[in-house]
């Protein structure tokens, strides 16, 4: 594992590159694809608001890995996140348009370890609200 | 119906392995727009230490959702699964996941409880290689929606 980023260049408070995701239909049924999770409310209108739903809504999954990829384009290692949690508190909800969904994230470091890992904290929002809670991560610094 | 927590402490053993391809990792890290050379490329890959390409962390996902699903289908733990949705997901990892790597998950009934009307199931899946060396251990938290919540 070779994180770019260096043990030295961080401390509490470090913000990490901010990034905002476009999400679309064509992205949800590319994730669906990929993951192997082809549950309905991810891509079919109809039943996702038979079953409650506003519309279509995003794989808690992929909005998760979304907010990986802001560690992941920072460290530049995808090997260097050791840990990697989250709740899903909302919805992201994909209308069916040529904009769909945008996810943004932004992160800071919340603590720096003795053993070269560091803890960042998240923040995941879909139209100004909070969709994932909590999401943290400890990753391992160069 | 609530969720029988003599279930907590069940291990469930895996399925057959799962081999992790390269082709798989380009497919995930695309579809999560994920452009990172360690994810695409061998040459890059192993130019950061790896003997393959590198999985963007939530990879795991695709094997360990479908370990945790079937066990949580268990008839005897009582958890509707027509009404479930995914309330957390936590990755712990002893090393990346390589193409390459032949993985199996034993899944383990964490923590069972009723609140509010919702059944929640924690499980734990440990990834491991066949030969049995520890990769990540995936915990989600299973919700099934409690009837009432949708009046």
């Amino acid at each position: 594992m070779t994180s770019r980023v260096r043990l030295a260049d961080v401390e509490v408070g470090t913000l990490l590159p901010a990034q905002a995701f476009r999400v679309d239909r064509a992205g949800l049924v590319r994730y669906a694809g990929a993951s192997g999770d082809f549950n309905f409310i991810h891509w079919n209108e109809r039943f996702a608001t038979s079953v409650g739903l506003p519309n279509v809504i995003a794989h808690g999954m992929l909005t998760m890995a979304l907010a990986g990829r802001v560690l992941t384009d920072w460290l530049g290692d995808p090997g260097a996140v050791v840990e990697f949690g989250t709740k899903f508190t909302r919805p992201v909800v994909v209308p069916d348009d040529a904009d769909g969904a945008t996810v943004e994230v932004t992160g800071k470091v919340t603590a720096v370890n003795d053993d070269g890992t560091a803890q960042v904290s998240l923040t995941v929002l879909c139209d100004g609200v909070t969709v994932l809670g909590n999401p943290r991560a400890v990753v391992r610094l160069g | 119906m609530a969720v029988n927590p003599e279930y907590v402490g069940r291990t469930y053993p895996p399925g057959p392995a799962y081999l992790v391809g390269r082709e798989k990792i380009r497919e995930f890290a695309t579809a999560i727009g994920d452009l990172n050379p360690a994810c695409h490329d061998l040459a890059a890959a192993n130019a950061l230490g790896y003997a393959d390409l590198v999985a963007p962390p939530t990879f795991p996902v695709v094997m360990a959702m479908k370990a945790a699903t079937a066990a949580v289908k268990d008839p005897g733990l009582g958890l509707d699964y027509t009404r479930v949705v995914h309330g957390e997901q936590r990755f712990a990892y002893s090393r990346p996941v390589v193409a390459g790597d032949e993985l199996v998950v034993t899944v383990t009934i964490e923590a069972v409880r009723t609140m509010a009307g919702n059944d929640m199931v924690t499980t734990r899946g440990d990834v491991t290689t066949v030969a049995g060396e520890h990769v990540v251990s995936a915990t989600t938290l299973l919700i099934s929606r409690g009837i009432e919540d949708d009046s």
